[in-house]
């Protein structure tokens, strides 16, 4: 592909199809950091499961945006994988213990609240990352 | 929905067609995507006014500052878009902007539902 004949590592994960995934990211850390915002501020002893993964998982995803926008491959790949782990074990969690989880995340029943788009984000997040890299 | 949410959405659909039949095609997006996007935004702003007004109204069970929050999501996530597609002039930079339009109906009915609670 024509944008990876610079030579530059630098912002390569962040141009072609780059470009649409850290835009998706993007919509992503500002969703997960205004939801959990809300609800810590304002009704956080309701469900403090729930809340404080949202924070976490807006927190991944702000630094899995910076990283891919700005080519970090390895803080890339440690953002995307950590969103991997969490959108499999908050999914899994969350169905089986349901009574801990008052409210939904961002990653609750995988993701279903938003479309399942954060658990296939990492898989193509990982995709990305490793094919620029060989 | 409202009716202006409705009309939108629908615009954003016919955006999105357009946007996606630019991308098989691989051709830039011209006049009329950008004309189409502006009325778009011009929509969006006036949501965003409206959306206050009821808002700081009677808004009994709304949780004000998540409404507020998806209100101004909806209004700055198009222009967010193509400020963000205009550095990638190739299929890639039309696919945000097709990502962004997509997105705003889905805000929409986030909007509806936090309204939805309103007694």
């Amino acid at each position: 592909m024509s944008e990876r004949t610079s030579g530059s590592a630098f912002g390569s994960t962040g141009v072609g199809f780059g470009r649409v995934l850290v835009f998706v990211y993007g919509i992503f850390a500002l969703s997960a950091t205004g939801r959990s915002t809300v609800q810590l501020a304002t009704k956080a002893p309701e469900a403090p499961v729930p809340y404080a993964l949202s924070a976490f998982a807006a927190v991944v995803y702000v630094v899995a945006t910076w990283a891919l926008a700005t080519g970090r491959r390895a803080l890339a790949l440690a953002a995307v994988g950590i969103e991997l782990v969490g959108v499999l074990v908050v999914g899994v969690v969350s169905v089986i213990w349901s009574e801990h989880f008052e409210d939904a995340t961002v990653w609750s029943d995988f993701g279903s609240g938003y479309g399942y788009v954060p658990l296939v984000l990492p898989v193509v997040g990982l995709w990305w990352v490793l094919r620029g890299s060989r | 929905m409202t009716t202006l949410q409705i009309g939108l959405s629908v615009l954003c659909l016919l955006a999105a067609v357009q946007l996606g039949v630019l991308i098989a095609r691989d051709v830039r997006p011209g006049r009329i995507t950008y004309a189409g996007l502006a009325l778009l935004e011009a929509g969006l702003v006036a949501q965003l006014v409206v959306g206050l007004a009821m808002v700081f109204d009677d808004h009994r069970g709304v949780s004000v500052a998540s409404y507020v929050g998806y209100l101004l999501a909806a209004m700055v996530i198009v222009p967010l878009a193509a400020g963000w597609a205009w550095a990638e002039r190739t299929r890639s930079g039309t696919a945000v902007l097709l990502v962004g339009v997509l997105v705003v109906p889905f805000l929409f009915v986030r909007l509806h539902d936090i309204w939805a609670a309103h007694v």
